[in-house]
C-alpha cells in the first residue's frame, strides 16, 4: 500500500507535523525476506513476508512519548503521532530529554549496498540449502541426519528524521546459512551448529559451515562430565563475544547512571589485563554491523571502550550523554520499534598473535570452551556473578585432548577482565558483526562432578 | 484499523477467498492467520516514569502444503490485493494443477475476551500510579535498596484462524503483567532482586494481587543476596522451592517432547513412549486450559482447541505435543500445541502450562531430610540441548543446607543437568503444588508466553555453577 512513498519523504512529512515546542523523531522501515529450510534432500519449508514499520518520540518539555506500529499505512501513522502525543503527558518531566541534535561529526560513508542478494532467485536458494543439508550428511558417515539446513536472506530500507534537522537514509541487505547436522555413535547423539552471514551470497564460506557444524557434533561425542576444578578456560571466538558484550553492555551510560554498573566508579583505572583492547567500530566494512549512522542518526564513529586494561569510556546515546555532560559517542541502537538504547554496533578485540594451536600450547591444564548455555540466566551484568554452561575440549599440556559436556564455568565479570592471560591471533569477523578472536581466562571454576 | 469485537477479525468471504486463491497453485491444504495485537507498557525508573509506549500490529500469515513442503508468506496489507499477493507467493510451493474445491467454514470466528476489565479501558493516571505504589514500597523496604524499576505491560492479542479443512476459529488474548527489579548497594557491591506477577486477565488482575507485598519481595531478596556467598562447585542435593522451579521440568524434558524436535531425532526422548522415563513420582502435564495462567489460550495458533495433555504418568512416558503438520504426517489428533510468535512466523510445536503434580511429602520433611545441599527458592530462566539432554537453568534466590536447616544465602549462578539423568533422580515430591512466575519461552528464535509449576521437591544430584571449592 506504501511501496511508492520513499521513506525519507515519509519520515519528514510526519516531521512537519509537529506544534510548536514539540520535538517529534520518526523512525519508519520496510523490509523483506526469505527462509528456505531443506530436510530430506527436499525444500521442508519457504517462508517469505514484507514488513513496515514506524515509531514516533514526541517530546514536549522534557516529557517523552512513544508510541509504534507495523505498518506505514496513513491512517495508522495518524494515530501513532496521536498515541505518541497520549503517552508523553503521562511520563515525567527530565530537563534531560530530547532528540539528538546535530554534532558535526561526518559519517564514515560507507557503500553497504550490494544487490547481488536481491538477484537470487528462489531455485538458488533451494539449492543451496539442500547442498547444505547433503554435504554435512556425506562429510561424515556419523551424520545420521539434519536438524535444520536454512537459507535466509533480507533487504530493508531505514530513515530517520526529527526536528532538530536530522534525515538520514539507509538500505542493504544481507544472506545467512546456518545448519545444525546430528552425529550418532551407539546410544548417543551429538548436534553440532554452524553458520556465516553476509552482504553478498559469494561471500559465504560454506565449505566452513559444512566443517564447523560437523566437526561440532562428531568433536562431541563420547564426551564426559569433567572433575570440578579450577583452571583456564580458553573461549572460542564466538563465545569471547558473548563474554565480552555482556561486558560491553555494562559500559554504557544507561547502567552507569542508572547504578546498575559494577563498573560505574572505575573511568581510567585499570579493569583488565593489559594486553586487552576493547573498542566499538562500526566505521570498518568488513564487519556485519557496520553502519553510517548510529540509532539516533547521528555520525557512526569508532569508540575506545577498554584500552591495555583501562576503562577509557562509557558508551552514550544523547540522553544518557546529557546526564553526565559529555556528547553522544554515536552509541544509540535501536529498531523503529523501540525508543533508543545504548549500546555496540560492532564490538572488535585486539588480536593477539599466532594460531589457535599457538594460544593452547600456553595452557598445561585448561579446557577449550565451543559452546556456552543460558547467558541470560546465570549471567547477572549488575552484580557481576557469571556462571553458563559449557561444553568443548579439555587442554592437556598444551594440546587439545576429549571432549567435555553437562559442566559451567564460574567467575564474575570483575575477575575475567583482570584474569585474560592470553588472547589469540585468530581474529574473525562474526555474523553477528563483532571481531573476535580466542581469549584465554585464568582462575576460572569448572563445575562438574 | 479498529474491528468491531462482534464480526470476525477478517470478513468471511475475504477469508474464503483468500484460501481458495492459496490453493489455486495445487496445493493441498492452506490456511490463514489473522492476528491484531495492541499493547502497552510504562516504565517507572529513578523514581520517575520514564516512557510510556504503545503498539499496534496487524497482518496476516498464509500456509500452504504439499506433501512434507510448506509454504508461508506474511503480510501487513489485509486488502484482497495484500491477500492475495501473500497466498500467491505461499502458494508457489506447489507446482502446478489448479483443482480448487468449494472451501465451506464452519464456525462463526467469533471469540470471547479473557478479560473482565479491558487494560485499555483502564485510565493511564491508574497505571501510573500503581506503579508508583510498587515503586515506594520496594523504596520502604530497605534503606540498602539503590534502584527500582518498575514495568507494567499489558497486551491484547485477537487471532483468527481458517483453513481449508472448514476450520474457522477465534481468540481473543489479554494479557496483564506488572515487574519489579531492585538493586541493593552493599559492601559487597550490587545485588538485584526480581519479582513478577502476569496472567491470562485484564486489570482485574490488580485486585487479587498486592503489589505492594510483591514490591516488599524483590527488595527483600536483593537485600538478602547482598550478604550471599559464592555458591558451591560441583554437584549437591537440590531441594527446590514450590512454584519456583517449574522451568527445570520444561527444560530437562519439555522441549525433548516437542513431536517436531522427536520426529527428526534430535531428542533424547525419542522412541521411548511407554517407557519408564522418571522417577515413578513423576507426574508431568501441559494444559493450555488452566484457568488464567500465563500459557493459557482458548486455540493454539492454528485453531485447535487446547487442552490437558499428560506427557509422563507416575514415570512413564504417555506422550509427546504436537502441532498439525506433526500430528497429520502421524496420523493422529493434534493436541493444541501449535503456537508462534505472531503473523509473521511459522507455526511449531509448543510448550503452553507446563507442571508436575503434586506428590505426599510435608515440603518442611524434605528440607529436613536434606544433609547437606542447596535450597533454590527461585529460578531464573533455562536453556537445553534437546539432542543430549543437558540443560542449566538460573537460580536467582538459593541457600546452603546444612543439616537439615536451611543456612546462608548464595551469589547467583546457573544449575547443570542431564534431563533424563533429574527425571530419574527425583527423591521426593512435596504435597504444596503451585504454579511460578509467567515465562517468554523461546525457541527457533520465536518467544511465546508459557507458564510452567510444581511442588517442592529434591533432586539426589545437580551440579551447582558456583566457584566455592
Amino acid at each position: 500500500m506504501s511501496d511508492t512513498v520513499e521513506l525519507p519523504d515519509l519520515a519528514n512529512e510526519l516531521v512537519s507535523l509537529a506544534h510548536e515546542n514539540e520535538q517529534i523523531e520518526v523512525c519508519v522501515s520496510r523490509n523483506r525476506s526469505t527462509t528456505v529450510k531443506a530436510y530430506s534432500g527436499e525444500v521442508e519449508s519457504i517462508r517469505s513476508g514484507k514488513s513496515e514499520a514506524v515509531g514516533i518520540r514526541v517530546i514536549v518539555d522534557g516529557q517523552q512519548g512513544f508510541a509504534t506500529a507495523g505498518s506505514l499505512d496513513r491512517r495508522v501513522l495518524s494515530q501513532v503521532v496521536e498515541e505518541a502525543r497520549g503517552n508523553l503527558q503521562f511520563a515525567e518531566s527530565d530537563p534531560h530529554q530530547g532528540v539528538a541534535s546535530p554534532d558535526g561529526v561526518d559519517s564514515p560513508d560507507l557503500d553497504l549496498v550490494d544487490p547481488a542478494v536481491l538477484h537470487m532467485s528462489e531455485e538458488q536458494k533451494s539449492s543451496l540449502a539442500i547442498e547444505l543439508e547433503r554435504r554435512c550428511l556425506s562429510a561424515d558417515p556419523r551424520v545420521s541426519s539434519v536438524r535444520t539446513a536454512a537459507w535466509s536472506d533480507g533487504w530493508g530500507e531505514f530513515a530517520l528524521a526529527s526536528t532538530t534537522g536530522i534525515s538520514i537514509y539507509s538500505e542493504g541487505g544481507s544472506c545467512s546459512v546456518g545448519v545444525q547436522p546430528l552425529a550418532v555413535e551407539g546410544n548417543e547423539t551429538q548436534i553440532g551448529y554452524a553458520g556465516d552471514a553476509a552482504r553478498r551470497p559469494d561471500s559465504l564460506d560454506i565449505d566452513r559451515v559444512v566443517t564447523e557444524a560437523v566437526e561440532g557434533a562428531t568433536g562431541m561425542l563420547g564426551a564426559t562430565k569433567p572433575i570440578s576444578e579450577r583452571l583456564t578456560v580458553v573461549l572460542e571466538p564466538g563465545v569471547a563475544a558473548a563474554f565480552l558484550g555482556t561486558i560491553a553492555g555494562a559500559l554504557t551510560g544507561d547502567r552507569v547512571i542508572k547504578g546498575r554498573s559494577p563498573f560505574a566508579e572505575r573511568l581510567g583505572e585499570q579493569v583488565g589485563a593489559s594486553m586487552l583492547t576493547l573498542f566499538d567500530d562500526p566505521t570498518n566494512i568488513d564487519s556485519l554491523g557496520a553502519d553510517n549512522h548510529d540509532g539516533e542518526g547521528l555520525a557512526a564513529r569508532k569508540n575506545m571502550i577498554i584500552e591495555k586494561g583501562v576503562l577509557a569510556q562509557f558508551l552514550h546515546n544523547s540522553y544518557t550523554g546529557r546526564r553526565v555532560g559529555v556528547s553522544s559517542t554515536g552509541s544509540a541502537v535501536r529498531g523503529p520499534r523501540s525508543t533508543p538504547s545504548v549500546g555496540v554496533h560492532a564490538l572488535c578485540l585486539d588480536p593477539g598473535t599466532g594460531d589457535r594451536d599457538a594460544l593452547f600450547e600456553k595452557v598445561v591444564n585448561g579446557i577449550f570452551v565451543r559452546g556456552v548455555n543460558g547467558l541470560h540466566s546465570g549471567v547477572n551484568p549488575v552484580s557481576g556473578d557469571f556462571s553458563v554452561g559449557a561444553y568443548g575440549h579439555k587442554i592437556r599440556d598444551g594440546a587439545l585432548a576429549e571432549p567435555f559436556s553437562e559442566a559451567t564455568i564460574a567467575s564474575t565479570l570483575q575477575r575475567m577482565l583482570l584474569d585474560v592471560v592470553a588472547i589469540g591471533g585468530d581474529f574473525e569477523f562474526l555474523p553477528g558483526g563483532s571481531g573476535m578472536a580466542s581469549i584465554a581466562i585464568e582462575d576460572v571454576a569448572l563445575s562438574g562432578m | 484499523m479498529s474491528m468491531k469485537s462482534d464480526s470476525p477479525l477478517l470478513d468471511r468471504n475475504l477469508v474464503q477467498d483468500t484460501l481458495s486463491e492459496a490453493m489455486s497453485n495445487g496445493g493441498e491444504w492452506a490456511e490463514i492467520f489473522v492476528e491484531d495485537r495492541q499493547s502497552a507498557s510504562a516504565d517507572f525508573d529513578e523514581a520517575r516514569v520514564e516512557a510510556m509506549a504503545s503498539s499496534r500490529d496487524l497482518g496476516a500469515g498464509i500456509r500452504v502444503t504439499v506433501g512434507d513442503i510448506t509454504g508461508f508468506a506474511h503480510t501487513s496489507d489485509l486488502t484482497t490485493n495484500g491477500l492475495f499477493e501473500a497466498a500467491q507467493a505461499a502458494a508457489a510451493v506447489a507446482k502446478g494443477g489448479s483443482q480448487v474445491k468449494p472451501i465451506v467454514l464452519d464456525g462463526n470466528g467469533l471469540a470471547e475476551s479473557s478479560a473482565r476489565i479491558l487494560p485499555e479501558s483502564v485510565s493511564k493516571t491508574r497505571k501510573v500510579e500503581l506503579l508508583e505504589q510498587t515503586n515506594d514500597a520496594a523504596r520502604a523496604e530497605n534503606a540498602a535498596i539503590s534502584q527500582v524499576n518498575v514495568r507494567y505491560s499489558e497486551g491484547r492479542r485477537r487471532i483468527l484462524v481458517a483453513n481449508t479443512d472448514g476450520l474457522f476459529n477465534a481468540d481473543d488474548q489479554t494479557r496483564t503483567l506488572l515487574s519489579v527489579n531492585c538493586v541493593a548497594t552493599g559492601d559487597q557491591g550490587l545485588q538485584t532482586g526480581r519479582e513478577t506477577v502476569g496472567y491470562t486477565v485484564g486489570f482485574e488482575l490488580f485486585e487479587e494481587h498486592d503489589v505492594e507485598a510483591m514490591a516488599r519481595r524483590a527488595a527483600a531478596r536483593a537485600v538478602t543476596k547482598l550478604a550471599a556467598r559464592p555458591a558451591p562447585s560441583g554437584q549437591l542435593p537440590v531441594v527446590i522451592e514450590r512454584g519456583g522451579g517449574g522451568v527445570l521440568f520444561h527444560e530437562a524434558c519439555g522441549h525433548g517432547l516437542e513431536a517436531d524436535l522427536v520426529n527428526k531425532g534430535a531428542s533424547v526422548f525419542r522412541d521411548r513412549v511407554g517407557e519408564l522415563v522418571a522417577a515413578p513420582s513423576v507426574t508431568l502435564v501441559d494444559d493450555g486450559t488452566m484457568g488464567i495462567e500465563w500459557g493459557t489460550v482458548a486455540i493454539d495458533d492454528e485453531g485447535c482447541p487446547t487442552q490437558r495433555n499428560v506427557l509422563i504418568e507416575d514415570g512413564i512416558l504417555t506422550d509427546y505435543m504436537w502441532d498439525h503438520l506433526r500430528s497429520r504426517s502421524a496420523g493422529r489428533p493434534a493436541s493444541g500445541n501449535g503456537r508462534r510468535q505472531s503473523y509473521q512466523h511459522l507455526p511449531m510445536v509448543r510448550m503452553t502450562n507446563t507442571f508436575v503434580t503434586n506428590g505426599e511429602a510435608e515440603p518442611q520433611d524434605i528440607i529436613t531430610d536434606t544433609k547437606n545441599g542447596v535450597y533454590v527458592a527461585q529460578l531464573g530462566g533455562g536453556q537445553v540441548n534437546t539432542a543430549t539432554g543437558d540443560f542449566v537453568f538460573g537460580m536467582t534466590e538459593a541457600y546452603l543446607i546444612e543439616n537439615g536447616e536451611i543456612t546462608v544465602p548464595l551469589r547467583e549462578g546457573n544449575l547443570i543437568g542431564n534431563g533424563p539423568e533429574v527425571l530419574q533422580n527425583i527423591e521426593v515430591i512435596g504435597n504444596d503444588f503451585a504454579m511460578g512466575s509467567p515465562g517468554t519461552c523461546g525457541k527457533d528464535g520465536q518467544g511465546v508466553p508459557v507458564g510452567d509449576g510444581q511442588p517442592t521437591l529434591r533432586v539426589a544430584a545437580l551440579t551447582i555453577g558456583g566457584t566455592a571449592s
